[in-house]
């Protein structure tokens, strides 16, 4: 027991020698260098919001806030110019239900069958191969929603117009399943093994395991990956740009609508000089969006922190 | 996913540790509680243990002891066939209840564990309310009587009612960790099995939940059969009326029931020169 002894305290100070001034300014310069791109990157999104706010503010000295919130008639640009946000905070909603009736429930069982089903072998490719899925560029889901579904549709409902929001929402849905599934997974698959155990040695089956303990365990990590679905449709940009037409209208889903951000791009494309009141409200719809997406999450935490099941 | 239809088909072989199964237990018919017959347990390809006989006797509480990694855990899961649960786990052998191998092709895992029942070392409540960590096994396998009642009798079988009769819609998870274990040891009595399986339920606790635990058994086995795996030699001495002690002789050999009898006698003059060296603290 006591070969070793001592060893510890007879050390050879000339065998260690470290270096402490050199290590105590390396530590800083590290720190310093860390805090200043910290900073840069919490400056950068303070300087955004600021000029938001700048120009939003301008923009509300000359149209009231009432008018721009309530109004249902968008058309800024024109002689008799309006600015009712509503037909694009409409096109919005529009597009992104059709998502979310695509992504959330096909995002979420495609989770449940990879975390809790499918076989080892084939989790370990799927997984990877949906996270990549997740990096198409937007622009190619877009051509392909106008180029090949719209026409696909077309066969179904007789009278779509060639730009309709249900093409691009659908699109936009498959679009958003990878990162659905996948941060939904991260959670199914993260809950502990001993929850499923307890289960099953209750005698429950494999279904009521999975969705009667694992999801309900799970609940928080699937809202997080619902809001990050559904903020990405309601950010989504070059899709329904392309796909879903630019009318500023109270649309059906077979018709042409607006989203906020295709106003946006179609705005900051066109030839609009700067300070106009037509070139403020890019930055008053962005505003819009920007608050529509806080509140949301706002909504998700309130959500996860009522009914989430911790472990 | 698991190939655990192996048992019963390969030819059996009885070997010495057959006699090992003994300890009073033969006058007992088979029907009567748990029979196991070389049973071996794999992990894949890694053989954890090998060719165990024993008779579990109903009504009594039989311990399982022995160093750590010898098998005591592998064992006990087969007993319920929650082994197979562990992707590329499986078990061969024979391992009856009432005379009915549960391991026959067409007998069903669900319906087994609910006769034979299971807690777990680490507590795992699950991610409910205290209320509904008790009754959800029992919604499962469609319980049609009172759920309060049977909720509150579960509850004051484990000796937590008092404890947490005021807090039942509170997080399983809102109790201590000796609280949690009885809460988890009430959601196995709801379903009202045959069979209670403990592996090392007192292991993270403290004396005094260990005491509460312990006098629960006693209850217990009045109504149940019960088996407990322990590194505690004065509980199972305390509590069991079987003790099987399981070993390893060589390194990378599986574990092997080296002893099985009743505890007065495995705790006075065991057979074997290793039982009562690991009883007697003489190594383990
Ligand atoms: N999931 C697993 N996969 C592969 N091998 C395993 C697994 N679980 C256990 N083993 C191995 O099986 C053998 C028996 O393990 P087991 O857990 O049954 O021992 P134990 O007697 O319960 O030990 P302890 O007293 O430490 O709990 C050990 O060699 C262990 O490494
Ligand atoms: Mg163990």
């Amino acid at each position: 027991m006591s070969v070793q002894a001592g060893r510890g305290g007879e050390r050879d100070p000339n065998l260690w020698r470290r270096n402490v001034r050199a290590s105590k300014l390396r530590e800083r310069g590290v720190t310093t260098l860390f805090a200043a791109f910290a900073y840069l990157s919490i400056l950068t999104t303070f300087g955004i919001v600021l000029v938001l706010i700048f120009e939003t503010i301008n923009f509300f000295r000359q149209v009231p806030i009432f008018d721009y919130l309530f109004g249902t008639t968008w058309r800024p640009g024109f002689a008799r110019a309006e600015f009712g946000v509503l037909p694009l905070i409409y096109g919005t909603l529009l597009t992104t239900a059709i998502a979310a009736a695509v992504a959330l429930p096909i995002g979420l069982l495609a989770a449940i069958y990879l975390s809790e089903y499918a076989p080892t072998g084939l989790r370990r490719w799927l997984k990877p191969a949906l996270e990549i899925l997740a990096g198409v560029p937007t622009v190619v889901y877009g051509y392909f929603a106008l180029t090949f579904l719209t026409p696909l549709l077309g066969n179904v409902f007789t009278g779509i117009s060639t730009f309709n929001a249900l093409s691009a929402g659908l699109i936009m849905g498959v679009m958003i399943i990878p990162t659905v599934a996948s941060v939904s997974e991260d959670a199914i698959y993260a809950v502990p093994r001993g929850l499923r155990e307890g289960g099953y040695a209750l005698g429950a089956t494999k279904r009521e395991v999975a969705t009667r303990i694992v999801v309900p365990a799970a609940l928080s990590g699937i809202a997080a990956s619902f809001v990050l679905g559904i903020s990405r449709a309601v950010g989504e940009t070059m899709i329904v740009a392309i796909a879903a037409g630019n009318l500023a209208q109270f649309g059906g889903p077979l018709e042409s609508v607006q989203t906020m951000t295709a106003y946006i791009v179609a705005v900051s494309t066109g030839e609009t000089a700067a300070g106009t009141i037509t070139y403020q409200t890019i930055f008053v719809v962005g505003a819009t969006l920007f608050v529509m997406t806080l509140i949301l999450n706002i909504l998700s935490i309130i959500f996860v922190r009522r009914f989430r099941e911790t472990y | 996913m698991v190939n655990i239809r192996r048992i019963g088909e390969e030819q059996r072989v009885r070997e010495t540790s057959k006699d090992v199964a003994k300890g009073g237990a033969q006058q007992t018919p088979e029907s009567n509680g748990m029979t196991v017959e070389d049973l071996s347990a794999f992990y894949g390809s890694f053989k954890a243990v090998t060719d165990v006989n024993m008779q579990i006797k109903r009504n009594k509480v039989t311990a399982l002891i022995g160093p750590s990694g010898c098998g005591k855990s592998t064992y006990i899961r087969c007993l319920n066939r929650m082994h197979e649960v562990i992707p590329g786990a499986y078990a061969e052998g024979k391992v009856a209840l009432d005379g009915q191998d549960i391991y026959a092709k067409g007998a069903d895992p669900v319906n087994i564990r609910r006769r034979i029942g299971m807690v777990f070392q680490k507590p795992n409540p699950f991610s409910k309310s205290i209320y509904e960590n008790v009754a959800w096994g029992a919604k499962i396998n469609g319980y049609r009587g009172d759920m309060d009642e049977l909720v509150e009798r579960s509850l004051k079988q484990a000796a937590l009612w008092d404890e947490v009769k005021d807090r039942l819609k509170e997080s399983g998870y809102s109790l201590s960790g000796g609280q949690q274990q009885r809460l988890v040891i009430a959601r196995t009595l709801a379903v009202e099995p045959e069979v209670i399986l403990m592996d090392e339920p007192a292991s993270a606790l403290d004396p005094v939940s260990t005491q509460k635990i312990e006098d629960t058994m006693e209850d217990l086995k009045k109504k149940y059969t019960v088996v407990i795996v322990t590194h505690n030699m004065q509980q199972a001495a305390r509590i069991s009326d079987y003790t099987g002690f399981f070993y390893i002789e060589n390194m990378g050999d599986p574990g092997r029931l080296w002893e099985f009898d009743e505890t007065s006698k495995m705790f006075s003059n065991p057979d074997r020169k290793e039982t009562e060296d690991y009883v007697t603290g003489r190594f383990g």
